[in-house]
């Protein structure tokens, strides 16, 4: 039996740096379905985890562009095709008048992407996961970091991953319920 | 930049204070910031000073019920001073809020640690001052309850905005401006609000923070996607700050009044946003950081930091004083000539001579050290820069106005009670909504605290 009853198991670190040096032996053993937990960013764990690069940027340039042309296709279309007016004997189409609404959607659009872009591709909002089972866990948003290697992966034989766990020299290492 | 690699300790030789006292560990910080919120009991002092917060409040709900019923004739404004109170107090609460997109957003982009410790209240600070900004111009239409028609969307009426006007831009730069501050200011507490969540002992607020942490969990994953948004929101919001006052002077430099039509409005309204925003962070931060012993996290280096911004924006503010001046004489358009004269002489010399003081003069005090280091008297005057800076508003708006071309047409304008009672019922407001952010809320960002602890950094 690999998975169905436990989701994995979870190393607990005291410091970024053991946390950043066992991810990156575990990724070296082989272990692919795992993921790090810390109560702030880390740069070089993102990398030990083998991880890609995030589509986020090109969400954002996409929502951006988006909101450029609705916004400007907006006030063209509502200043020179449905209510045209005569404001000042300027132009129908008078573009510089356009540039800073345009800017504001622009902005807008790309801001709201960022943001539902990074919460949808994390999976948030999310209200169950498997790790908060630990109860240890809590501290993973204060002062601890933590590893899990999770039962989907093909490698993960709960024995000899717990084995390998005690090896990185971990506070304690607990199984996860599903 | 040793000071950047090394917040805990001062630069050597300088005599520059640390940005974070030594001593702390990732527990200890999150302990001491996450208790303020999480006490079971809230300090007197916090109830009596949100009970008299919000007696303000009270008075700016009776002030808007009563214009609703009756109008905006109960204020003071009239032709020809058709803006007064509302224009100027909706510029300098927008103003107020620049100070906190520029801390976390434009310091961010430049690497500026020391913004960590200040920058959650500077963008609560914002969002609350944005709020107070949007009451006036909405109840300015007259019919606040029509205020959508100013969005442009399919109507029975077959009408739309019309988009070549600022006051169109205005709308669109102030709700844009809004919704991008909240959502950076959000994404900024999520992985606060997980902690609230793990460390509460109550269930309503394990259930609270939980659902507003949305499963929070602190994933490498995760965390590299949010550091990817913050930083793209912060991109976004550099120009987006720049661009909302641009567009708040352009209300203004787009006419053709004397005194208002004008090029250098737009870098001198960013300036004076900036100026004033940074005066109202020190007012705030001040005692907050006493009441709350929080000397540690806001230490001397973020006071004198902020008082070497404020002395800066006010040189770029008195040289837009300056540019005023000599561009209507220079013009020699006797219309835009006479504006300074009747600014410096007028019946409004009081406001324009009180003005050149509070943002002129007293700031200058902020050359010396020892006035940059002393707290009693950096409170002092960022006091009185809010004050000038309320003051420039006024002096732009009413004195431009109420003498233009025709003598004929020309007036005076006496605030009413009404006009005070709104004026001080939003400031009500704004300090109630602090007092309820400083107790539910962690008020400097935990998080971003830890990371600029030494025991952050990996060794490999």
């Amino acid at each position: 039996m690999k998975s169905g009853v436990i989701h994995g198991l979870l190393a607990e670190f005291d410091d970024p740096t053991s946390l950043v040096a066992a991810t990156e032996r575990a990724h070296r053993e082989g272990y692919r379905s795992m993921d790090a937990y810390s109560p702030f960013p880390i740069e070089e764990l993102h990398e030990a985890l083998g991880a890609r690069h995030s589509r986020l940027p090109l969400i954002v340039l996409i929502g951006g562009l988006c909101g450029c042309i609705g916004g400007y296709g907006l006030q063209y279309w509502s200043s020179v095709m449905a209510y045209p007016l005569n404001i000042g004997g300027k132009p129908l189409h008078s573009w510089p008048a356009f540039i800073p609404v345009t800017f504001e959607c622009t902005i807008l659009v790309a801001a709201l992407s960022a943001v539902l872009g990074m919460l949808a591709l994390n999976g948030l909002p999310q209200p169950y996961h498997p790790v908060f089972n630990v109860p240890r866990f809590a501290l993973a948003s204060r002062n601890r970091f933590f590893l899990c290697i999770e039962s989907v992966d093909p490698k993960f034989e709960l024995e000899q991953t717990r084995e390998f766990l005690m090896t990185l020299g971990p506070r304690e290492v607990s199984t996860v319920a599903d | 930049m040793s000071d950047i690699d090394d917040p805990l300790h001062a630069v050597a030789g300088t005599g520059t204070p640390p940005i974070i006292a030594p001593g702390h560990t990732f527990g200890s910080v999150t302990d001491k910031i996450s208790a303020i919120v999480l006490a079971r009991r809230t300090p007197l002092g916090w109830y009596a000073g949100f009970g008299v917060a919000f007696l303000f409040t009270l008075l700016l709900f009776v002030s808007l019920s009563y214009l609703v019923m009756k109008g905006i004739g109960i204020w003071g404004n009239n032709i020809p001073v058709g803006w007064a109170f509302d224009i100027t107090n909706f510029v300098w609460w927008i103003g107020i809020g620049h100070a906190g997109t520029l801390i976390s957003a434009i310091l961010l982009l430049l690497k500026q640690t020391w913004r960590t410790s200040i920058n959650r209240f500077a963008e609560a600070m914002t969002l609350f001052a944005v709020a107070c900004a949007g009451i006036f111009p909405l109840f300015h239409t007259g019919r606040p309850w029509l205020a959508y028609w100013l969005l442009p969307y399919p109507n029975t009426m077959s009408v739309w905005p019309q988009f070549r006007s600022p006051l169109i831009w205005d709308v669109f730069a102030v709700s844009t401006y809004a919704t991008v501050s909240l959502l950076f200011w959000f994404v900024g507490l999520i992985p606060d609000l997980a902690t609230l969540r793990d460390r509460s002992q109550s269930r309503v607020g394990r259930v609270i923070y939980g659902m507003l942490a949305m499963g929070w969990r602190g994933s490498a994953h995760h965390w590299h996607r949010y550091e990817t948004a913050y930083l793209l929101l912060a991109g976004l919001a550099t120009p987006l700050v720049v661009s909302v006052h641009t567009v708040v002077s352009l209300d203004f430099a787009v006419s053709i009044l004397p005194g208002w039509h004008t090029t250098i409005f737009p870098p001198y309204f960013v300036a004076g946003a900036i100026y004033s925003g940074f005066a109202m962070v020190l007012t705030l931060a001040i005692p907050i950081r006493a009441v709350y012993k929080l000397e540690d996290f806001i230490t001397m280096r973020h006071l004198e930091n902020m008082a070497k911004v404020m002395l800066v924006t006010g040189l770029i503010v008195a040289y837009g004083y300056m540019t005023e001046a000599f561009i209507a004489w220079y013009s020699a358009d006797k219309y835009e000539g006479f504006v300074p004269l009747n600014r410096l002489t007028g019946p409004y010399a009081y406001a324009y001579w009180l003005l050149i003081f509070c943002n002129v003069a007293a700031p200058q005090a902020l050359w010396l050290k020892s006035v940059r280091t002393n707290v009693p008297l950096l409170f002092i005057i960022s006091l009185v820069v809010n004050v000038g800076m309320w003051l420039e508003r006024f002096v732009i708006i009413v004195t431009s106005l109420h003498r233009d071309f025709l003598p004929s047409s020309w007036g005076m304008y006496q605030p009413t009670f009404w006009d005070w009672s709104t004026f001080l019922g939003t400031i009500g407001l704004f300090l109630s909504m602090l007092f309820l952010f400083l107790r539910f809320l962690p008020m400097i960002s935990i998080f971003e605290m830890r990371t600029i602890l030494p025991e952050a950094k990996v060794n490999e």
